[in-house]
């Protein structure tokens, strides 16, 4: 109820007029500096409206005059990082691979740069840092299927592995069981050989007839004594590193029906120069020859 | 700025004065009565204005010192530089890592003020505080263009004239432009100077600078300008807990009370017996930067300065009584005077003793660590991932990041070693023969891989050493890591 203005006595401040049950309520207006800096924002946020974008509608918004976007923003800000990494990436570039292992500020640049490559690119499948996992070699051990100089590593990373690009790596193991190929008894017989080559082998008998069929069907890619051939990507069988597992079930399993792992060709996908820094870092993750 | 109320309200002392009446005589907030202080002459001032001379022409003139360091480090003897992480103090190069330094110098700065404060009392407040330096020079600038004490008065109440605002305007002008001469030189101690001031001159200074010019420029106008002995009062801790460090014997200002009450106004020829010597001239507050009345004892407004001493001295010499009513002397000197007894000044006692020997202590195991700072770092970061690779062969490999920090200028090449395990192999990436180099003022990178047998490798994780061996000089640098392998098999022949 309103009721008429008077002055408080006890404080000495004027009532609003306003009162309930008895209680009045005493006009102690905002401080006059607050007051105007609520006006000021009030006149910024028109100012706002013009200058940024604002009003959303049907089928967008309101640009604003000064052309401002989040987005647009971000995009100058990775334009910076690439222009600052130019000078060096550039070099990369024009860099054989070589030069760039013997040139510190380059190999670590490449290093670095062929890290974070590896982490978006090459982990989801080689794991971090290259540790490999089953299925999945492992490019930090001394164990490579097609190579580990640095060129082999670059050829691999380029033009991946059995995959659709003509300079892909490519071959095929038969499927040995699956395709009638050998039998069961035969099979058994080459796995213990194989399994004799790391000394693991219980039974000589076997191991004297999986010779033949080893000398027969195997050796012309995995070796004569199982140690392997980069040419055809074919596993070195008498080492302690197995890519899909040594025990004598996961053997039968691979005779029989073949392994073959693909890699997709990253030159497709990734410019020149991270290719090359992604081959020195693998290189560098400690089994490079 | 009105001042009406009083902010030392006296204590209600009458028990029927309404709780009303109180609260309306001491309100939560109390306008600022404007300070005006009288110029004066003397042994003080003259300290005063010979710090202030020094301080300022320290803080305008170091960062114009050059200090040759060598084609590619900056030329400037005292110079922080955020881009290059690095601190320069003439011979002296502090790189990011030893920013325990300044920490030590931060707290050496603190026991040395509490010693000094413990012994003088508050001088750093009345001579040496910035705060104090720049509005002794405002002030100093003010009385130039508006004119001693009572002038400025007359002018504050006069209405609006040209006069008024051309002299207004000519002081704040000055100001302004002592705040920015205080702001540009801030910034020269994080840019090269020279290179700086053709860059402002030119507005191609960048942003960063401008904006720190800016800020200290608004401070410095804003704090001395205006704020002035509100800073000490309210915004400063220091004074809130410097009273911890005084005692009896600290010398601080002080009022000879017993010798100066009664006070009251004195003609030439009236006879001083019966009366004080105080004259109640009221020169001590006409002359005080904080406005206060030292006479009322010791507050935690005085910043100690010594103005008031000066303005007694040179009443008391004008009517003929002993200086020093107002002195610097202790309050126990005080007490003993009052009774008639004799001064003594004990600067010894538990107290400064003990801030003299933390000082000492600091100040011994700063020098130690500045004299056995390493030169030549090197640093270890182990892989994680993977945690250890197996080879072909059976054997396990580690990789390792090495980090050689080179704080010299020189480049010393080392032979890398590992020890710890036998038949260790230890080979680095770019870095034929484990012939690592070194970068001047910089950090070298390298990976490094160690295998070794599994045979040799009796637990999960050994211990290694990376010895670094300079061939030239024989010196060697030492880090310790792991050599991490599987976990040994129950009954695996090792």
């Amino acid at each position: 109820m309103p009721t008429k203005i008077e002055k408080d006595e006890i404080t000495g401040t004027e009532t609003t007029g306003h009162e309930w049950d008895g209680i009045k309520e005493l006009n102690t207006p905002l401080p006059k500096w607050w007051v105007y800096i609520f006006y000021a924002t009030i006149a910024w946020s028109l100012v706002y409206f013009v200058l940024y974008p604002a009003i959303p509608s049907l089928s967008g918004h309101t640009n604003g005059t000064l052309g401002y976007w989040s987005r647009g923003e971000m995009n100058a800000s990775l334009e910076e990082g690439r222009a600052q990494r130019a000078p060096f990436v550039n070099r990369i570039r024009a860099a054989s691979l070589e030069d760039i292992r013997r040139t510190p500020e380059l190999l670590n640049f490449a290093i670095a740069g062929g890290r974070v490559a590896f982490a978006e690119n090459c982990a989801p499948c080689h794991q971090a840092g290259g540790a490999g996992t089953r299925g999945y070699p492992s490019l930090a051990d001394d164990v490579w299927l097609w190579g580990g100089t640095i060129a082999d590593i670059h050829q691999s990373i380029a033009y991946g592995v059995r995959n659709a690009n003509e300079r892909s790596r490519t071959s095929q193991m038969p499927r040995f069981g699956a395709d009638g190929m050998l039998d069961a008894a035969q099979i058994q017989d080459v796995a213990e050989f194989v399994l004799s080559l790391t000394n693991r082998s219980t039974d000589a008998a076997r191991v004297a007839r999986g010779a033949t069929v080893f000398a027969e069907n195997c050796v012309s890619c995995h070796g004569d004594r199982g140690e392997g051939n980069v040419e055809f990507g074919a596993p070195a069988l008498n080492g302690q590193v197995w890519l899909y597992g040594g025990d004598r079930a996961t053997i039968v399993e691979s005779i029989t029906n073949s392994r073959s792992g693909n890699m997709p060709a990253w030159s497709e996908r990734l410019d020149d120069a991270t290719v090359k820094m992604l081959a020195v870092y693998v290189h560098a993750l400690g089994g490079g020859r | 700025m009105a001042a009406t109320v009083n902010p030392r309200p006296a204590v209600a002392e009458d028990a029927a004065v309404s709780t009303k009446a109180v609260r309306a005589e001491q309100p939560l907030y109390v306008n600022r009565i404007k300070v005006y202080p009288k110029a004066v002459s003397g042994t003080f001032r003259r300290a005063k204005w010979a710090v202030l001379a020094v301080c300022l022409a320290l803080y305008y003139v170091v960062p114009w010192l050059r200090w040759d360091r060598g084609p590619d480090a900056p030329g400037q003897a005292v110079l922080v530089d955020m881009p290059g992480r690095r601190l320069y103090f003439f011979w002296i190069e502090i790189w990011p890592q030893e920013v325990y330094f300044l920490t030590g110098l931060l707290i050496l700065g603190a026991i040395g003020l509490f010693l000094v404060t413990s012994l003088f009392g508050r001088v750093w407040c009345g001579y040496a505080c910035p705060q104090t330096v720049w509005t002794d020079l405002f002030m100093w600038v003010e009385r130039l263009i508006e004119g001693d004490r009572n002038a400025r008065m007359k002018l504050d109440q006069q209405p609006w004239s040209a006069r008024k605002l051309g002299l207004k305007v000519a002081k704040h002008a000055a100001w302004l432009a002592i705040a920015a001469a205080t702001g540009g030189a801030w910034v020269m101690y994080f840019n090269d100077a020279p290179t700086l001031l053709r860059e402002l001159a030119t507005f191609s200074a960048s942003f960063t600078t401008v904006a720190f010019l800016g800020l200290f420029t608004g401070t410095t106008y804003v704090l001395a300008g205006w704020a002035r002995e509100q800073v000490c009062t309210y915004m400063c801790p220091w004074p809130r807990f410097q009273a911890a460090m005084l005692d009896e014997q600290s010398i601080i200002v002080t009022y000879e009370a017993w010798r100066g009450e009664p006070r009251g106004k004195h003609k030439a020829g009236d006879p001083w017996d019966g009366r004080g010597d105080c004259v109640a001239c009221n020169q001590c507050v006409a002359v005080c930067p904080t406005g206060i009345d030292i006479r009322d004892g010791q507050q935690l407004e005085c910043i100690g300065c010594g103005l008031c001493v000066d303005a007694c001295n040179s009443v008391m010499a004008k009517v003929g009584r002993p200086a020093n009513l107002i002195a610097f002397d202790t309050l126990a000197n005080q007490k003993s005077a009052a009774a008639g007894g004799p001064r003594s000044f004990t600067l010894i006692r538990p107290r400064t003793m003990i801030y003299a020997a933390v000082l000492a202590v600091v100040s011994l195991v700063m020098l130690a660590a500045f004299l056995m700072r390493a030169t030549i770092e090197v640093t270890v970061l182990r892989d994680r991932a993977p945690l250890f690779v197996s080879l072909s062969d059976g054997g396990v490999r580690n990789n390792y990041t090495l980090k050689i920090l080179n704080k010299t200028r020189e480049t010393p090449r080392y032979v890398l070693s590992v020890e710890g395990i036998g038949d260790l192999r230890a080979t680095a990436e770019g870095a034929e023969d484990l012939v690592l180099a070194t970068r001047p003022d910089g950090v070298a990178t390298y990976r490094v891989h160690l295998t070794a047998p599994r045979m040799r490798l009796g637990a999960e994780s050994t211990d290694v050493t990376f010895v670094l061996r300079d061939p030239a000089t024989g010196a060697t640098l030492r880090h310790r890591s792991v050599f991490f392998g599987p976990r040994p098999q129950p009954g695996e022949r090792r």
